[in-house]
This record gives C-alpha cells, structure tokens and sequence, in this order.
C-alpha cells in the first residue's frame, strides 16, 4: 500500500500570552511537538491519546485550519502547506472531516439539504443538486424525506449520519473522523462504525480515526498510533499494537479499560496500574514527558528525550528502555 | 445494621407535565439496594436512571414533574412521605451523591474549604456548631483520605484552580465524609480520561470497602459496572428489564435488550462491533403499550405489545422482565 498523506516532523506551537518584566517572553504551549507518521491508501490509522494530548490538533491542522509552526504535511506527495499559497481546490475535496459533537458541527438553522448541499455548492455546482443529496442520504442509511428536517428534530446518531453524508458529499478519498462516536450510546455508536466501514469498502477511503477509546480502535484501525503531550509515544499495526505494548504509556492506558469479559481482562497488561494525571502542556517536564507517572523511570528519562526506535518492523516506540545504547529489548 | 432493605423503591411511576402533554417517563420501577452492598444501574442516555435517584433525593423539580405513584423507603421509612426535617437529615447524614460532572458540581466562586467545610459542618457535625479549628481538621482528613496530596493548600484554593481528576476525588470526599450510609455515583468517570476513571473507581472502590457503605453506581459503560458492583440493574424506557448478581450477568444476558447492548460494546479482543439496536429510545410522551422495547427487539411476540411483562426469576440471583422467560422462570 502507498501512503497517501505523510506528516513529517509536524509541529504546532500556540502563543497564550506573555512573560518576564517585560512581557516579551511568549508562554507558548506545545499542542502539537514533533509528529511523523503515514496514513496509507485505504487504511484506517488511528490515532490514540487522552484530552489534551494533541490528537484534534494534529486534525485541524491537516485540513487546513491551522498553519504548522514547523514540519510538514504531504498529501499524494504533494505538501499541503506552501508558503502563503492558498489551498487548491481539489486538494481541498479530497480531504474531509467529521467532528466530535454532531449538535454543534450541523447549523441549527439550515435544513439537512442545505447542510449537505453547501460542500456540493463550493466544490461542484449542478443546476438540481436534490438527486445528488437524497443518494448522499441513502448512502448513509437515512430516508429521502429527512432533507426537510432540521438537526434537532434528529437523534445524536441520525445528527452524525448527516454529518457523514456532508463530508462525502465531494467525493473524498481521506476522510478525518474526530471521536465521531464518543458522544453516542453503544448501540448507535456500533451502528455508525459499521457505516463507516462500509462506506470505506464501497468508496475506497482512507481514514485518520481520532478516539481516546482503544476498544474501539481495536475494532477500527489496521494500524494505531499514541499520543501523548504532542508526542506520538508508540506506533503498531492494531493487532500487534493490543497483543505487544512496549511503551509504559501504552499499557498503563490498556491497564485502565474497563471492559465487559473475562477473555479481555487477559488481554490487559496487569503490572501497571495507572497514576498521577497529564501535566500541563504549558509546563510540559523535561526530557521524556512522561517520565513524572512512569513506574519504569530512569535517571536519563528525566534528562533526554528519547528517539523513536523501531523494535520490530512496523512497530517503533519512543522511550529510552527501547533505546539503542540501553541494549534494546 | 437493619434486617431488611437499605434503600426499597417500590413501582415507582414519575412523570413530567410539560406543554404537550405528559412525559410517562418512569413506569413502574423497583430496586433495591441492601446494606454494604454495590449495585450497578446500567442504561442508555435518556431511559431514566438519574431521574430515579433525583427522585429518591427528593430533588426532582415539581412541576413539572410529579410522582402518581410508588414508594421510596430508606430503612424502612418512606422518602417521599418525610418532612423536611426528617428529610434533611436522610441528605445530610444518610445518602450523598457523586455527580457526573465535578466542575459542575463545585461552585466556582468559594474555596474547596468553604464547600467542604459546610459538609463537614452538616454531615459530619450533623449541624451542632463545631469549631473552625475542628472544621478545618476534619475537613484535610477528609481530603487525605481520597489520596490528595497537599491538603493544607488545596481547602485554599478555588475548583478552577484544580484539574478534573482532582475535582471529583473533592467531590468523592464530600460525598464519603462522615459515616453516610448510602453513596450514589452518578457517571463518576464519565467526564474523565480512562486512566484517571480508573483511578477514581478504585478509589470509589477502596473508600466504599473500608467504610462498608452502600454504592448505586449509575453509568453507560458496562465495563464500568463490571469493575465494581455486586449486582446489577438493567434500565431501559423508565423500567428495570434485568437484575442480576455481575458475574451472572456478564456471563448469562437473557433479555434482548441486554443481549444488544453487550454485542455493540466494542471489545478488546477484536473481531468488529455487531450492529447494535435498530431504533431508537421511544418517545416519552406517546410510549409503547405492553413492554416499552418491543418495537426495536428481534424477539417480540404478540404478547408483548399487549401485556407489560412482570420480573420472571430463572435464578435465584437473576431476573428478568421479558416474556421468553415466563415459561421456564416461575412467576414471582
């Protein structure tokens, strides 16, 4: 598989305010702090972390919100970000998104056909474009008669249905999907996904799965990566990634999932329980910033930032139990 | 310790007045919750699980909302007939509650110490004036207790000033402080990260143990419950449709709602997500004769738009309210 968009060494520093005598000194927190990966044609990569840790970031800044303050995006070989250039068009079609929170993403005061009209009105205008919009609806499963309907007279998993059918209303071949379920129950939550992967079979398409839930993204990714304070901590294909956690980060998060069998208790790394909480990324520690709650912790973590080292192929951890000099495994 | 029941909810109906019409919203629910013991209430959002225990607190609004029928005894005495007086003490000393959402649950604008102090005053105190000394004393045993380091400085800070992880462990201190007999945690974790959830359940956990307090955990999650309760019950459309002791439940879900809400969590070991619940939660104001799931179940049979279906015991540790069962359970 060819990788369809590569991030390379991305960052994204925000500037929240001033300090020193003189206030010249920018506070600037580091939401997004040296970021590679691939996401390949095809795949859904998922991308793992808790609040705070960077993962809508990463997002908004490939679809263009934010400029990055260092590093790289690539889409098809092509950098998304080139000087003051503008955006083309078609490289804007091809990448989508579907927030979090449907009740906020969908304007309450447009109808379900103008909501997804709107990218068809930008990006290809056609004379009627009712036709287009009832097969966007029924391609995610919802009866023709909901283009008159207003957001709230929708369910939260109808709300995201729509959400969905706007983001492929251009024909897209990546689409980014931020926590789409986290504001749902299970049951619908299921019935999405499975869209979902529907939709991906039939249409081809590439997903950047954000979610803080990794029993789900076992269910989703074919490859899952972890973040923590803006820093991708472990990257593995997913069925490696849950059977192989190396970095402690990665079993302290799976130590933590409350889960509904004993076949998945098993799967849980036991000698790790989880503590302390994710510091500020204002005042991000030093050296490796996860050193503070890591039960594994050496002199040189406080002190050294370790690299990213792949331990096997395809799977690359970033912390100095891994490193070259402490022997590898 | 009592013989009988801590807390005995008994068909209890409640329902909402509202301009178009009426909000049917708890039909005829029944729990129970004995002594020392940790129940689980699992439910989707909206099937009425916080509407139950603002019911049993008393602090459902009213109007709308009025209770036509039911009764709610806490050892033995009718909640829902009590005077204020009586009322005050069952809140100030007998139950508490966790919320979902600790920044909501603080007030912005006093100190922890101010907000724990005035529990300490009433619950602890039980409203006798107590000096500040001794305020201030109980209340920094309280905060050591939920494993919040740096007491002194906290009961002078401001809930801003805390993260979310730190703020519900206050909450959970106000909440276990003095010997309250009865907590319920509403979501405790569901506004948190996973790893501080975990951190704020085991601690839940470890308080309610070593106190031997009662526990009604109310959540979405049935990872969640499984951590934790003893026993569960499940809600759907302002009824109970299972109860059960965890194991029995996890291992053996009988009622098609169950049995849908079990495949659709997603589970670690992998394999996909099946398609969860066709449908969605009816709507309150016109809801379903006979049993209030049929029209999503893959199971429904005549009867059950017709008849609500009683709680039919296939064990002596399970129950469950669909009429598959009627015919191998006997009828209680």
């Amino acid at each position: 598989m060819t990788d369809l968009l590569t991030a390379t060494g991305l960052k994204k520093h925000f500037v929240i305010g001033q300090s020193g005598i003189l206030k010249r000194k920018p506070i600037t927190v580091k939401a997004v702090d040296g970021v590679s990966f691939a996401v390949r044609e095809g795949e859904t990569f998922g991308l793992v972390g808790e609040s705070g840790s960077g993962k809508s970031t990463v997002a908004y800044t490939i679809i263009g919100m934010y400029q990055p303050t260092e590093g790289n995006i690539a889409f098809r070989g092509q950098s998304l970000f080139q000087g003051d250039k503008k955006r083309s068009s078609a490289v804007k079609k091809e990448i989508q998104i579907v927030f979090q929170d449907p009740g906020s993403s969908l304007n309450p005061r447009r109808t379900v056909k103008q909501i997804v009209e709107l990218p068809l009105q930008i990006h290809q205008p056609e004379k009627d474009p009712l036709p287009k919009i009832v097969r966007l609806l029924e391609m995610v499963e919802l009866p023709p008669d909901y283009v008159h309907k207003y957001p709230q007279m929708l369910g939260g998993g109808e709300k995201q249905m729509v959400a969905i059918a706007r983001a492929l209303a251009t024909n897209p071949s990546f689409v980014i999907l931020d926590e789409p379920t986290s504001a749902l129950d299970v049951s619908i939550q299921a019935k999405i996904i499975n869209l979902l992967i529907r939709l991906q079979e039939e249409f081809h398409l590439s997903y950047l799965f954000i979610t803080h839930d990794l029993s789900l993204m076992r269910n989703v990714a074919s490859r899952v990566a972890i973040m923590y304070l803006g820093k991708i901590c472990e990257i593995a294909e997913a069925a490696e990634f849950f059977r192989n956690p190396y970095h402690p980060y990665t079993q302290m998060l799976l130590s933590s999932i409350p889960v509904v069998s004993a076949a998945e208790e098993e799967l849980k790394p036991k000698k790790i329980t989880s503590r302390g909480e994710i510091p500020s990324p204002v005042n991000v520690p030093s050296g490796c910033s996860f050193h503070p709650r890591c039960p594994e912790k050496m002199d040189l973590c406080s002190m050294e930032d370790p690299l990213m080292v792949e331990v096997e192929e395809g799977h690359t951890v970033r912390c100095h139990l891994f490193s070259p000099e402490q022997g590898g495994l | 310790m009592s013989v009988g029941p801590l807390l005995d909810i008994k068909d209890l109906y409640v329902h909402f007045h509202v301009f178009g019409g009426t909000l049917k919203v708890l039909d005829g629910v029944n729990f129970t919750v004995y002594s020392g013991e940790k129940v689980g209430l699992v439910g989707e959002t909206g099937c009425g699980k916080t509407t139950t225990m603002k019911a049993v607190l008393r602090v459902l609004p009213m109007p709308p909302a009025r209770i036509p029928g039911g009764e709610i005894y806490f050892k033995g005495r009718d909640i829902l007939k009590m005077g204020a007086e009586e009322l005050g003490r069952v809140r100030g000393e007998g139950i508490s509650m966790v919320f979902q959402d600790p920044t909501a649950a603080l007030n912005p604008v006093f100190t922890i110490g101010q907000q724990l102090g005035a529990v300490v005053r009433y619950s602890l105190a039980g409203g006798k004036r107590i000096s500040r000394k001794e305020i201030h004393q109980r209340a920094v045993v309280a905060l050591k207790e939920v494993a919040l380091p740096d007491a002194e400085r906290l009961l002078k800070n401001y809930p801003f000033q805390l993260s979310g992880g730190m703020r519900q462990r206050v909450c959970i201190a106000m909440a276990v402080a003095g010997s309250r007999e009865l907590i319920v945690a509403d979501e405790p974790g569901t506004s948190l990260d996973v790893s501080i959830q975990d951190q704020i359940l085991r601690l839940l956990r470890r308080l309610v143990e070593e106190k031997n307090t009662s526990v009604i955990l109310i959540t979405h999650t049935l990872g969640v419950v499984r951590e934790i309760a003893d026993r569960v019950y499940v809600m759907y459309a302002g009824k109970m449709v299972e109860v059960a002791t965890t194991e029995e439940l996890f291992s053996r879900p009988l009622h098609p709602y169950t049995l849908g809400l079990m495949k659709a969590v997603p589970k670690l070991t992998g394999g996909g997500i099946a398609d969860g619940i066709p449908g969605r939660i009816p709507d309150y104001l016109d809801p379903p004769g006979g049993c209030r799931f049929h029209p999503r179940c893959d199971q429904a049979m005549g009867v059950c738009s017709q008849e609500k279906p009683w709680f039919y015991r296939v064990s002596d540790d399970h129950e469950v309210a669909c009429f598959l069962y009627r015919e191998g359970g006997k009828e209680k």
